[in-house]
């Protein structure tokens, strides 16, 4: 006998969980897919004719697809350096996205990436992990390479300094081309220190009498963004340098044991905590984000930021008229550092690369060849009010003062470069732990002697860990 | 009843093979042998079931059960996440996820969070709704207090926000001349200032109020709509039996209304597992963790997409633990009104 409907809802809800459970088992099938894909055809197969100025032997019909990080730097620049491709091979593809890693990495993985990628921002891909995985194509031949404007001379040849090494992981391989040149530094405004009757401060006790006097008329000497306190590698790294030489800096770079204690670090920490200590620092900086630290410091609350060449693009809304933006190499400790003042950390960001299993690496290849040239790199100064790794590109530009500052002081540094490695090799380390750290004893928490200790316990663990990729100067 | 003794005889291998046929083939071209037997109704009925659910638990296999099963098996290799190719590397990366202190601090946060948040939100949440319902004694009835539709809709309003929202409004309260701290000086709390709340030792606590200040609304809700379920009648005689505001509630209201607690409180510990977006919007790159956000770090920030779904593995674990837990303890006899 059945009354009830043919089935009742108790059969049906057993039956559908038993359903449900028989579903699970089968799905064993279908457990190798996320990383499916990835046919790995080779791209770049067909090269047609080198010729002197098409020295990669692009197709003449070759299209290319170009991906762009729409950030400060918006994407006009790559726009007209693309009309420039046009008009001599195929039509370009162009796409601009704040998020380049959700839009490329799932490409990346299916092998069928775009031809050229400016892989930058707070999205970018792990850039380290792709050339591990030999995703990315060498770009040697494009530094051989004739340049654009000159056939005498080769792409390399038309380089700022450190550019080629910012491409390099640990090997002879050039991996990325970086574009855009920072120039970082003490970031002040030239009318703010002549209202003080100051000279910029080259050695650190003047730089602490001019944070005094800046006291007594109610500003701060300092400021920063303390939600990223890796700021402070702009001005804190350059300096260890200073003292200590550029050796200093490559044994940190290299997670060397002990590197961390090194004099000059102990030296170059204890410096900065004075400002702290003193009270030189502008109250609530420790949890500032860097708009909010760049906006006090443009209303004349603190003399000085660390920053990079960017921030006079991106603080120009909140910056007087008159405030004469300029940018210092870091204060010296003394007459006894290892290298003059005047000692400077400039170095190429906004990476560009050519994904080894692009359609047309030539035609990549190409196009950065392109940006190279002193058109494109003048149209990107011109735009964005950024330097570029094109050596002598701005040549009778007018720039804007911070532009120009930047410019002069880079000159002036002449081959008294450093540079650290650390913010693109062992990004954690750096944001994090040091990071960590340097914020911790700029907020007055720790004193410079455990910073130094959590440093260098960060350091050690890192080179300790086997999933992290180590890398060494060369 | 069909309940006769089942001696059942075993199908002949030819049998076995119609019946899957007559499983698989729309119900018109059953053959006849089937259509006869004693089992055909049982097949029949599970065919139903089968057909009618085939695609929702296609869909489902694809998009929920394959994930995660692929989620286990590719928490023992060691995949970037950017390339098709990977080696299987075994339990090492749960080996190093038992020595990995940063995973244990995001664990121990993501745990603190568990607790206290449903605590506070359900404890705030039940108070609200039953003030709001119950609480108000106006001529000898029980009823809501004075205004209580409006607070209603004020305890809500946060719900109405997306939790990107909330979280850049109170990054902006908890800033250094925020309103937190503008707030704490204009009381004469001057002392109480901090110019760090986020990135400091007190961000996990900075965190939890965010998340039951977003949340209480809906419990109050949410338990608004299950307090009223209860008869009046109930009430009614309590009081006349002298029955206070707490007596009631503890002896009437909760009772029988723990289901939906209990719920409730599930819920609202799988929210604050979660909290991702407070975290990754809110605290600063070097500040706290929770077990997501450092998932997420691990999986697209350092490339490491075999051990972030380890980490993912082991928050599955807890929340698997957390619900079943609350399932075992929550158990009471439930009371028909």
């Amino acid at each position: 006998m059945r009354s009830g409907p043919f089935l009742n809802r108790r059969a049906l809800i057993r039956g559908s969980a038993a359903a449900g459970l028989l579903a699970v088992p089968a799905m064993g099938a279908l457990t190798s897919c996320a990383s499916g894909g990835g046919s790995g055809d080779d791209g770049g197969a067909e090269r047609g004719e080198t010729s002197a100025d098409n020295p990669f032997g692009v197709s003449a019909d070759a299209d290319l697809e170009v991906v762009i990080f729409d950030g400060g730097f918006g994407d006009q620049y790559a726009v007209d350096a693309e009309a420039l491709y046009q008009q001599r091979f195929g039509t370009v593809d162009h796409t601009k996205t704040q998020e380049i890693q959700s839009l490329l990495q799932p490409r990346m993985v299916q092998g069928d990436p775009p031809d050229v990628i400016d892989n930058s921002g707070a999205q970018a891909m792990d850039i380290a992990a792709l050339i591990r995985n030999e995703q990315v194509h060498d770009l040697t031949e494009l530094l051989d390479a004739p340049s654009l404007d000159d056939p005498n001379v080769t792409v390399r040849d038309t380089l700022m300094p450190g550019t080629v090494e910012m491409g390099q992981f640990g090997s002879e391989a050039v991996y990325r081309l970086n574009y855009a040149l920072h120039v970082y530094g003490q970031w002040y405004s030239r009318t703010a220190l002549e209202r003080l009757g100051a000279e910029y401060p080259r050695t650190w006790d003047e730089m602490l009498t001019l944070c005094e006097a800046a006291r007594r008329e109610g500003i701060a000497g300092w400021t920063y963004p303390g939600v990223y306190p890796y700021y402070f590698n702009f001005t804190l790294y350059p300096f260890i340098g200073k003292i200590g030489g550029i050796e200093v800096l490559q044994a940190l770079d290299n997670l060397e044991p002990n590197a961390w204690r090194h004099d000059a670090v102990r030296t170059a920490f204890e410096a900065y905590y004075e400002l702290t200590a003193r009270g030189y620092v502008l109250r609530g900086s420790p949890g500032m984000t860097h708009e909010e630290s760049q906006t006090e410091w443009t209303e004349g609350r603190a003399l000085f930021i660390p920053n990079g060449s960017w921030v006079e693009n991106e603080a120009a809304a909140t910056t007087p008229e008159d405030f004469d933006m300029a940018v210092g190499p870091p204060t010296g400790l003394d007459s006894s550092d290892a290298m003059p003042f005047g000692t400077l950390w400039a170095s190429p960001g906004e990476p560009f690369f050519v994904p080894a299993a692009a359609d047309n690496v030539p035609g990549g290849l190409e196009f950065l060849r392109i940006m190279l040239g002193r058109e494109s790199a003048r149209n990107f100064t011109e735009l964005v009010s950024s330097l570029t790794v094109v050596r002598g590109a701005t040549e009778g530009m007018s720039l804007p003062p911070g532009l120009t500052s930047a410019s002069e002081i880079l000159d002036a540094a002449g081959d008294n470069l450093v540079s650290s490695r650390l913010p693109d090799w062992y990004r954690q380390l750096n944001n994090e732990e040091i990071g960590g750290a340097v914020a911790a004893m700029m907020a007055g928490e720790i004193e410079p002697d455990e910073a130094i200790d959590r440093c260098q316990r960060a350091a050690d663990a890192t080179a300790q860990d086997d999933s992290i990729q180590k890398f060494q100067h060369t | 009843m069909k309940d006769t003794p089942r001696g059942r005889e075993r199908l002949t291998p030819r049998d076995a093979l119609l019946f899957t046929v007559a499983f698989l083939v729309p119900p018109r071209f059953t053959p006849d042998r089937v259509r006869r037997d004693r089992r055909y109704r049982k097949l029949d009925q599970r065919r139903f079931i089968a057909w009618f659910l085939a695609l929702p638990l296609l869909v489902y296999a694809v998009f929920v059960v394959s994930p995660f099963l692929q989620a286990f098996f590719y928490s023992l290799t060691d995949w970037t996440g950017y390339s098709a190719t990977y080696t299987f590397t075994g339990l090492e990366n749960y080996q190093r996820m038992l020595e990995d202190d940063k995973f244990w601090e995001s664990l121990v946060n993501s745990l603190l969070l568990l607790v206290i948040a449903p605590l506070v939100t359900l404890s705030l949440g039940l108070f609200l709704a039953y003030m709001l319902n119950v609480g108000g004694r106006r001529g000898g009835a029980t009823g809501g207090v004075a205004g209580a539709r409006f607070y209603k809709v004020v305890y809500f309003f946060p719900q109405v926000l997306s939790i990107a929202v909330i979280s850049i409004i109170w990054a902006r309260i908890y800033s250094p001349t925020g309103l937190l701290n503008e707030g704490l000086g204009a009381v004469g709390l001057g002392s109480l200032e901090r110019e760090d709340w986020l990135g400091g030792d007190v961000a996990v606590w900075c965190v939890l109020a965010v998340l039951c200040w977003a949340f209480v609304g809906f419990y109050v809700v949410l338990f608004s709509a299950a307090m009223s379920s209860v008869p009046g009648e109930i009430y009614e005689a309590a009081l006349l039996d002298g029955a206070g505001r707490s007596v009631t509630f503890f002896r009437i209201t909760l009772p029988l209304t723990w289901d939906t607690v209990r719920t409730g409180w599930i819920y609202m510990g799988i929210q604050a597992l979660d909290s991702f977006a407070l975290v990754d919007v809110m605290v600063p790159e070097h500040g706290m963790d929770v077990l997501p956000s450092y998932l997420f770090e691990k999986a697209f920030r350092d490339a490491q997409a075999g051990y972030a779904t380890a980490i993912g593995v082991a928050l599955f674990l807890v929340t698997l633990v957390f619900a079943l837990l609350m399932m075992l303890v929550g158990r009471r006899e439930r009371i028909e009104l």
